[in-house]
This record gives C-alpha cells, sequence and structure tokens, in this order.
C-alpha cells in the first residue's frame, strides 16, 4: 500500500542521533530485525567501535500467554560489558511500548546500565505504556488496525511500508 | 481420539511423550528454539520470564537425579516454579494410583508435570487422563521404561548438529544394548526424522531388539565394521542387571568385544564425535582415553541438554488447550 521514503526519514534519524549523542560513549542495541538493521548503520555513522548488541525480546514479552512463543526465535547477544555502559537501543517502529519494555528487562539481566536512551525510526503513538524516544526519525498517524513494516533491499535500502493487520 | 496424543488440534506440541511421530519441523523448531537459550547460561542473570508463575512438577516415579536436576535447572531458567515429587514406588504401584496423584497435583494448579516412570507408555497415560480432565496442563516425558526418552534424543540431535552442522550426509552408529535403551529408540526416530541415510545399530545379538531394519536401521554385531566411517559414536550405557540375566557373560567379555577404544575409533571417520547419554561405565563400554579424548562431546552434551529442555518446555507451554 502506501510507502514512507525510509531512507529520508533514516538520514533525519542519523542527524539527531549524531547531534544529541555528541560526545557520549554509546554502545548500541538493536530489537531484532529492523532494529539491528538501523544499529549497524548508526554504529558506522556515529563510529562506534563495539559491536551491536542483538535482542530477541522473544521470552521477554508479556504476551506469551495469549500469543505464545514466536516460532522463529532468534538468539540474543551482547558482546560487549553491559554494566556501566550508556545503551542506545534502536528499534524500527515505536507503538505500545511494550517490546521497549521487553527490552529494557532483557538488557538488565546482562547488566545494569548507567543509561539507556531509545531511537526508533518512526513512532506511530498509541503508548500503552509510559515509554517516550530519545531521537526519532519521524512521527506519523496511523489507524490502529494498519501495521508498518521496515524491510531491507538486496542493495541494504531500507523500505517501510503500511499494509491492513492480518487477524487480530 | 487423535491419531498423535501429542499435538492439539492445531498440530501444536501440546505435550512431549515421543520422537516417533513428530512432524520434522516441530523437531526443527526445538533445536533452533533451543539456540537462543545456550548464551542466557553466560549472561549476569540466568533466567529468562518465560514461564513466571507457571508450576512444574517433576514426578519421578523412578530415580534419576541428573535426568531431575537438568529439567529442574531448565525450568527454573524459565523463571516457573518447580516442585519435586520422588514418587519411587514398588512396581506394583496401580493405574489408579498415578491418576489419583495427577488429579490432586492439578487440584495444586500444576501447570506441566515431567514424568519419569519404569513402565512404557505411563507418560502417555497421564497426558491423555489430563487432557479430558485439565486440558491446559502439559506433560514432558523424562524417559519411560523402555520406550522413549525424547528430551535425550533431542539433546543429541543438538549436539549432532552442532557439530556436524547438517544432518543430510551423516552416518551415526548407536553402540550397546540398544535392546533395552529408550535412548536408542528416541535417537532412531530422530536420526531418520531428520533425514540421516546411515543409522546403524552396534551390538551383541543378545541386546539387539528385533525389527531394527523396519526402522530403517543398519545392523551390525562387530563393532569395528559398525563404527567403519562413523562421523557421530552413541555409546550407551550397560546396564549392570543385563549381566545376571545372561544375556551377556561379563564386563570383561563386554568390553573386549564392544569397548570403545582409541584403537578402535580410530576405524570411525577422522574427526568422528563420541556421545553417551551418561553416566558412563569407564571400562565397560567405553575406555577412559577415549571418555576423556578429544572426539569425546560427552559433557557438552549434558550443557546442551539444559537448552534444549527449556526450547521443549517453552514451546509446549505456549501452544493452545488441549480438546
Amino acid at each position: 500500500m502506501l510507502e514512507l521514503d525510509a531512507e529520508t526519514i533514516y538520514r533525519a534519524l542519523a542527524a539527531r542521533a549524531r547531534e544529541s549523542f555528541a560526545g557520549a560513549a554509546l554502545k548500541l542495541v538493536g530489537v531484532h530485525t529492523g532494529g539491528v538493521w538501523l544499529a549497524e548503520r548508526l554504529r558506522r555513522e556515529l563510529h562506534i567501535e563495539a559491536p551491536v548488541g542483538i535482542l530477541d525480546v522473544s521470552f521477554y514479552r508479556d504476551d506469551f500467554d495469549r500469543s505464545g512463543l514466536k516460532p522463529d526465535v532468534r538468539p540474543s547477544q551482547i558482546a560487549f560489558e553491559v554494566a556501566g555502559s550508556h545503551i542506545l537501543l534502536v528499534d524500527d517502529v515505536l507503538n505500545t511500548g511494550r517490546t521497549v519494555r521487553a527490552a529494557m528487562n532483557e538488557i538488565f539481566d546482562y547488566g545494569r546500565p548507567a543509561r539507556i536512551d531509545l531511537a526508533v525510526l518512526v513512532d506511530r503513538g498509541g503508548r500503552e505504556l509510559p515509554i517516550a524516544a530519545t531521537v526519532v526519525g519521524a512521527t506519523i498517524e496511523v489507524p490502529a488496525d494498519i501495521g508498518v513494516v521496515l524491510t531491507r533491499d538486496d542493495d541494504q535500502r531500507l523500505h517501510l511500508t503500511m499494509e491492513k493487520r492480518s487477524g487480530e | 481420539m487423535a491419531s498423535n496424543p501429542q499435538l492439539n488440534r492445531h498440530g501444536e506440541l501440546h505435550h512431549l511423550l515421543s520422537i516417533d511421530g513428530l512432524p520434522r519441523p516441530i523437531v526443527e523448531r526445538i533445536l533452533t528454539t533451543a539456540d537462543s537459550f545456550i548464551n542466557i547460561a553466560e549472561r549476569e542473570v540466568k533466567n529468562v520470564p518465560l514461564l513466571r508463575g507457571k508450576s512444574v512438577f517433576n514426578l519421578f516415579f523412578e530415580n534419576s537425579t541428573r535426568t531431575r536436576t537438568t529439567f529442574e535447572i531448565a525450568a527454573r531458567r524459565l523463571s516457573a516454579d518447580v516442585f519435586n515429587l520422588d514418587i519411587t514406588r514398588s512396581s506394583t504401584a496401580k493405574g489408579e494410583s498415578l491418576l489419583d496423584t495427577i488429579d490432586n497435583l492439578t487440584a495444586m494448579q500444576a501447570d506441566m508435570f515431567v514424568v519419569r516412570h519404569a513402565t512404557s507408555g505411563a507418560p502417555y497415560l497421564i497426558a491423555r487422563h489430563a487432557s479430558e480432565s485439565a486440558p491446559h496442563v502439559h506433560v514432558i516425558n523424562a524417559g519411560d521404561g523402555r520406550h522413549a526418552h525424547p528430551t535425550q534424543g533431542l539433546l543429541d540431535m543438538y549436539t549432532i548438529r552442532h557439530y556436524k552442522k547438517d544432518f543430510s550426509n551423516l552416518t551415526v552408529a548407536i553402540v550397546g544394548d540398544i535392546l533395552h535403551s529408550r535412548v536408542a529408540r528416541s535417537d532412531i526416530h530422530a536420526l531418520t526424522t531428520l533425514g540421516v541415510p546411515d543409522v546403524r545399530a552396534v551390538g551383541p545379538l543378545t541386546l539387539l531388539p528385533a525389527g531394527l531394519e523396519q526402522m530403517g536401521v543398519r545392523v551390525f554385531t562387530k563393532l569395528d565394521e559398525g563404527i567403519r566411517g562413523a562421523d557421530v559414536i552413541i555409546m550407551l550405557r550397560l546396564q549392570n542387571e543385563r549381566m545376571r540375566g545372561a544375556l551377556l557373560p561379563s564386563a570383561q567379555e563386554y568390553f573386549a568385544h564392544y569397548g570403545l577404544t582409541p584403537e578402535r575409533l580410530a576405524h570411525a571417520k577422522p574427526g568422528a564425535i563420541v556421545m553417551h547419554p551418561g553416566p558412563m561405565n569407564r571400562g565397560v563400554e567405553i575406555d577412559s582415553r577415549v571418555a576423556d579424548g578429544s572426539a569425546a562431546v560427552i559433557l557438552p552434551q549434558v550443557t546442551f541438554g539444559i537448552a534444549v529442555r527449556m526450547a521443549v518446555m517453552s514451546i509446549v507451554a505456549s501452544s493452545a488447550r488441549m480438546q
């Protein structure tokens, strides 16, 4: 259906991140899958040495009782020392805030960070928890039954598409 | 009656009773999910909150501290509440009293039973009963009689995949007392389900059950021939009581013919791995130089076993209710 220009939105996000975190000793953690793509690009752009941490928050979701475990869980991996570090958590779409809550809970199981900031490509509203992003690429208004999905093509270009949510 | 009592009407794994009859995608999903549990053990906090508030009852009608402990660790790492009941009973325990026990524990809000029983089929009986009286309850078979030990079979598959990457070109030899081994049976079903082209059973005729060929297994009575060119050798524990039953002359003679020594291991493919479900009888089925050697992956099996059991528990717990 409708397509947003993900590359333009990403450049806005990267510019804001450079400005907001100038001089900070950041370490990046991306949420599977879109958040990891974004974090990898931000890592190059912000000249961060530490490898990007990867989170699959499936084991921390609060809807396990209702939705079960998704079939394609991937290993989480944070190769740097979390305790005492300043983490920029990166995700593609911020909606209810439940994924961010799950991701923060998982990060704390690796150690106690000094600080966590949040960067998202798009904030589509619809929060169900008191969570806000530190830097946002674009804020959009989308009806609740429309899903916003980030994909990446073979040339590593990002695409944001909106489509009717199936099922629930 | 459903054709496969382990699956609910959506085809999801609701109980784990046997690998026999499990669709290959379910077996593969368990192995893939276990990958995600492996590095949790290296974090500061070794638990994830997945089964928080759930009650897991370990029902061991037959003693096995080691297996029980691995299930307990797996359940605790998933943040479940774990209750251990060592109900070692005489062999005359009646089916009725078993189901009474289950009803009582279900009344205590059990969500999952991990069952070890000396009688083949006991976990099926419990699962069938629970499906009617408590359709939210899950049953995991932790070994029943000579029948099945599915989580051991799955952790063996995880180990093989870890070292050999791919099942499609492998030769796997299972050596020892195949007749009495639930591990062998579960391994054979798992290996054939995953498409291993050459599965072998190696042992003295008195310890080889009938019907192996129909399961797709090649039978060998000589160890050197049975392990020739093998990528994986699974040694089975030889239980002492087999000697008394006149199936075997003596432990020394067994070792002379079937004990895995470095000299014999040389018949296998270079880089072959040696597995054992434990506990080992050194000098009976396996030489210490092999057990402690570079081909042995027996301790990694134990580590992987926890991740695999976490995967099984989280997958069954996320299936819809039975009925």
